[in-house]
């Protein structure tokens, strides 16, 4: 029970942050990639903001093997680099540019009732689906 | 600068750093959206906790405008096409390569792992190049 609790307070916080930093605005994102044409640093300071919070905290829970609920720690065990970390990254930088969404302020945008980002979640959803038959 | 907003934009950030903390600290796993996003729908397990975390994505924003009675700029293309193949890029991307913004670029680079931290150059790099040939259509500008 406690763990559903924690996984909706950490989304509600999560979705609070993406909105103070204005990351669920894909102009934002837009003006960030746009390096040669009217460039707006402001996510680099999103991405510095959280994880000069996560880095020590991960660090010091680094020797943990279990949460503060008593569950297991799950952490990625791949080492290593390979064609699909490779490939994979590059498919998803060329889709954030093409509209400057994310996974996660789609899923937040839809308290700002834009239908359009449900058809960007859709297609979202198709493309994890199409990952899983390749 | 064009449009830099950087106090928002930091005290964004560490709110977002917050949660990936207390998510990692409660539950033992790592804040990232699109896994959070494709287990939720595929696999069963921790179902219902990962369709809390997105379902606090959306309800995190809406309290937030409820209680700062303001509204945010949201600005997108308004072309159906650009949106279909951009969100399934996103999807299959962020499968194929293991993460997204979060996963690689919050969570995996402050774990200094340097899969993450490749992944994290590579997408900043194509989707640099993409907005980068858009313009040269006039797009964007």
């Amino acid at each position: 029970m406690s763990e559903k609790i924690f996984s909706l307070l950490s989304g509600i916080i999560f979705g609070v942050g993406l909105v103070v930093s204005g990351m669920t605005n894909p102009e934002k994102v837009i003006g960030f990639l746009s390096i040669t044409h009217n460039w707006d640093a402001s996510l680099i300071f999103v991405m510095g903001g959280a994880i000069i919070i996560t880095a020590p905290f991960f660090y010091l829970l680094k020797n943990r093997n279990k949460s503060l609920l008593g569950l297991n720690i799950n952490l990625p065990q791949k080492k290593g680099l390979d064609k699909k970390l490779l490939i994979g990254s590059a498919l998803f930088g060329i889709g954030w540019g093409l509209v400057g969404l994310c996974p996660g302020p789609a899923i937040s945008s839809i308290a700002l009732f834009e239908p359009i980002t449900l058809i960007f979640l859709i297609a979202m959803f198709l493309g994890v689906l199409t990952n899983k038959y390749i | 600068m064009y449009n830099f907003t950087p106090i928002t934009a930091l005290t964004g950030g560490l709110i977002i750093g917050s949660a990936v903390v207390l998510y990692f600290y409660t539950t033992g796993r790592l804040a990232a959206i699109s896994g959070i996003f494709a287990n939720a729908l595929t696999i069963k397990s921790n179902r219902s906790s990962n369709l809390l975390f997105l379902l606090g994505l959306v309800v995190g924003p809406l309290g937030y405008f409820y209680f700062r009675k303001e509204s945010v700029n949201f600005e997108i293309t308004n072309s159906y096409i650009l949106i279909i193949i951009a969100g399934f890029l996103v999807g299959l991307g962020t499968r194929m390569g293991r993460g997204c913004t979060s996963g690689h670029g919050i969570c995996g680079i402050s774990r200094f792992s340097i899969r993450s931290i490749i992944a994290t150059i590579t997408f900043i790099i194509t989707g640099v190049i993409t907005i980068f040939i858009f313009q040269q259509f006039g797009i964007y500008l």
